[in-house]
């Protein structure tokens, strides 16, 4: 009796990311990190950009607690960005952040977001963007602190 | 109090017909509404009270010598006679505020402007300083804390706080060494806002009335529940909020003894509490004006009033009786799921129809959000009392929360949910996953 938008928003490639997050970890040598909280839940994360000799973003390295949903963004958006410059993660942050304010008016760019895409449907539950965002807010705010 | 006959199932679906809320649909599914914790439902009664007042009497109160004014002015005290009367108070010891928040900032501010030297001679007893001690506990919401700790800071008096239990109960052996001497007031919960079980009131007041402190009491989720007689309970303050009780949001109340609100100086200045003001200073009418500065709400407080008329026709020892049969029905409910932790749940004192819980792997937001796909709404989250979550090791957890209008059939949908919750999140999944660490 679960409805298919419920097994859209708990697709299994989100619980997956949930269950067995990518990038789990944080690291000893920081250049630049970002400390986030939900203040309505009391999630919290701690995301690390790891900048490569190429300028490139070779490592996305976080730790948190939250919901299925801001595990699985985390995860997937750690997937996403490695190997990226800082110009193309804030292009992808930006489409993102985009596509989650959109009460699900705006199908979230799969060239641009890959499986990151798949947390489309989050757009429609206004109360849990804030779920998704959050890993990505992080990563915003480490990349700024980067310069 | 004896032992009242509980709402029988005919009676609860009577009560229904008057909440036009209960009978949507959320998510196609009838909508179960286990959130009263949080806000309550309101009956057509008190809907009705309100868009009344505002069709034949809107007016300013206490000003004005129309007709409508005078009327205005009737039915506002008339709401504050009824509300005081439900909670065992004299009509001149209830002051209106917005929420029970801006009533417990109320006391501390008064507090705080006796220690600024504000007040009368009769106002000292209220100054604090370094060396007296606020005691709240470690259960409260945030709004019976928060309070404390900005008065402590403010007066450089010690913020003391009562300790839990590994079950989340009240260390009421910590009482002597915690409420001492120095304590100038002891502020706490009736019912706790997440475990639901019902405080031993008379052990903390006693230990209180012993050092010679005042007592408050958080009355929000006892008020709209219980029984509740202040005189009986011995408290000094009491505070309550009206859209817990079936009243309209924005109108709250504070309980004060009589000698005490006299001595006290006012929290919110302006018109409408004043005698006598020059361009240097101000005299103060007596309480409860002296405490409602500026407009008041007034077609709140008659619609809170038609609440609590509508809470005594039913009968609050009966409302209570049913909601101990669906708050026992709860716990035991939630504790016969495998992978669910009940908070609380061993804690052996008397409960209210309202259990929170955790189950290690899944977060409570999408505990909440699986419910709410079948038309059953929780709160989840930290319910505004993280140091209580802190000691019980969680984050996070999910409410269910009754009232009057809530069915034994309602709780075992909520039930089933959350077995399907599990199923749907962990399935295959060992339920010990590190997630469940983390969290």
């Amino acid at each position: 009796m679960t409805s298919s938008d419920l097994q859209n928003l708990y697709q299994e490639l989100i619980l997956d990311h949930s269950r067995t997050p990518h990038g789990f970890g944080l690291r000893d040598e920081v250049t630049a990190q970002s400390h986030q909280l939900n203040p309505t839940c009391g999630d919290e994360i701690t995301l690390q950009v790891h900048p490569g000799p190429d300028g490139t973003i070779e490592a996305i390295a976080w730790e948190g607690h939250g919901c299925a949903i801001s595990q699985a963004s985390a995860s997937l958006f750690a997937d996403l960005v490695e190997g990226m410059t800082v110009p193309e993660i804030q292009q992808r942050i930006d489409v993102f952040r985009e596509a989650m304010r959109s009460r699900g008016k705006i199908e979230p760019d799969e060239e641009l977001l890959g499986d990151a895409a798949a947390l489309g449907s989050v757009s429609r539950y206004v109360a849990r963007v804030k779920c998704a965002m959050l890993a990505w807010v992080a990563a915003e705010d480490a990349l700024r602190k980067l310069g | 109090m004896s032992s009242p006959d509980a709402l029988t199932d005919a009676e609860v679906l009577r009560i229904r017909e008057d909440f036009p809320i209960l009978h949507t649909e959320v998510n196609g599914h009838p909508l179960v509404y286990l959130d009263s914790g949080a806000t309550s439902q309101r009956p057509l009664v008190v809907l009705d009270a309100e868009r009344d007042f505002a069709t034949t009497l809107n007016s300013a109160v206490h000003r004005g010598a129309h007709t409508l004014a005078a009327e205005a002015t009737e039915s506002f005290e008339d709401a504050r006679g009824a509300l005081a009367r439900f909670v065992g108070a004299a009509d001149d010891e209830i002051v209106w505020t917005s929420n029970a928040t801006e009533a417990v900032n109320l006391v501390a501010y008064a507090f705080s402007n006796a220690a600024a030297g504000r007040g009368g001679a009769d106002a000292a007893r209220f100054r604090l300083g370094e060396g007296d001690e606020i005691v709240t506990t470690e259960m409260e919401h945030h709004a019976n804390l928060i309070p404390w700790q900005e008065l402590a800071a403010r007066t450089g008096a010690t913020l003391r706080v009562i300790p839990l239990d590994d079950d989340g109960a009240l260390r009421l052996d910590e009482l002597e060494t915690h409420i001492t001497e120095r304590a100038k007031i002891v502020a706490f919960t009736h019912v706790s806002n997440v475990l639901g079980v019902i405080n031993p009131v008379a052990a903390l007041v006693e230990r209180a009335r012993a050092v010679g402190a005042l007592v408050l009491l958080d009355a929000c989720q006892s008020a709209p529940h219980l029984p509740l007689d202040v005189k009986q309970l011995d408290v000094d303050f009491a505070v309550l909020s009206g859209h817990k009780m079936l009243g309209p949001t924005g109108i709250g109340a504070l309980y004060g003894r009589r000698e005490l609100l006299a001595a006290m100086p006012p929290f919110l200045t302006g018109g409408s509490m004043i005698t006598t003001v020059t361009t240097t200073e101000a005299e103060y009418l007596p309480p409860p004006q002296r405490f409602e500065a500026g407009t008041q709400r007034v077609s709140q407080a008659v619609a809170l009033a038609a609440a609590v008329r509508y809470l005594d026709e039913v009968g609050m020892p009966r409302i209570a009786a049913h909601e101990e049969i669906l708050g026992r029905r709860l716990v035991d409910g939630l504790a016969a799921i495998d992978g669910v932790r009940v908070l609380g749940a061993s804690i052996d004192l008397p409960r209210v129809g309202l259990a929170s819980f955790d189950i290690p792997g899944i977060h409570s937001h999408d505990v909440g959000q699986f419910l709410d796909d079948r038309g059953i709404a929780v709160r989840v989250g930290h319910h505004c009392a993280q140091p209580l979550h802190r000691r019980l090791g969680v984050t996070s957890s999910t409410r269910a929360s009754t009232y009057l209008y809530s069915t034994e059939a309602e709780v075992d949908a909520f039930l089933d949910g959350v077995a399907a919750t599990i199923g749907f999140f962990l399935g295959g999944v060992a339920a010990t996953r590190d997630i469940g660490v983390r969290s």
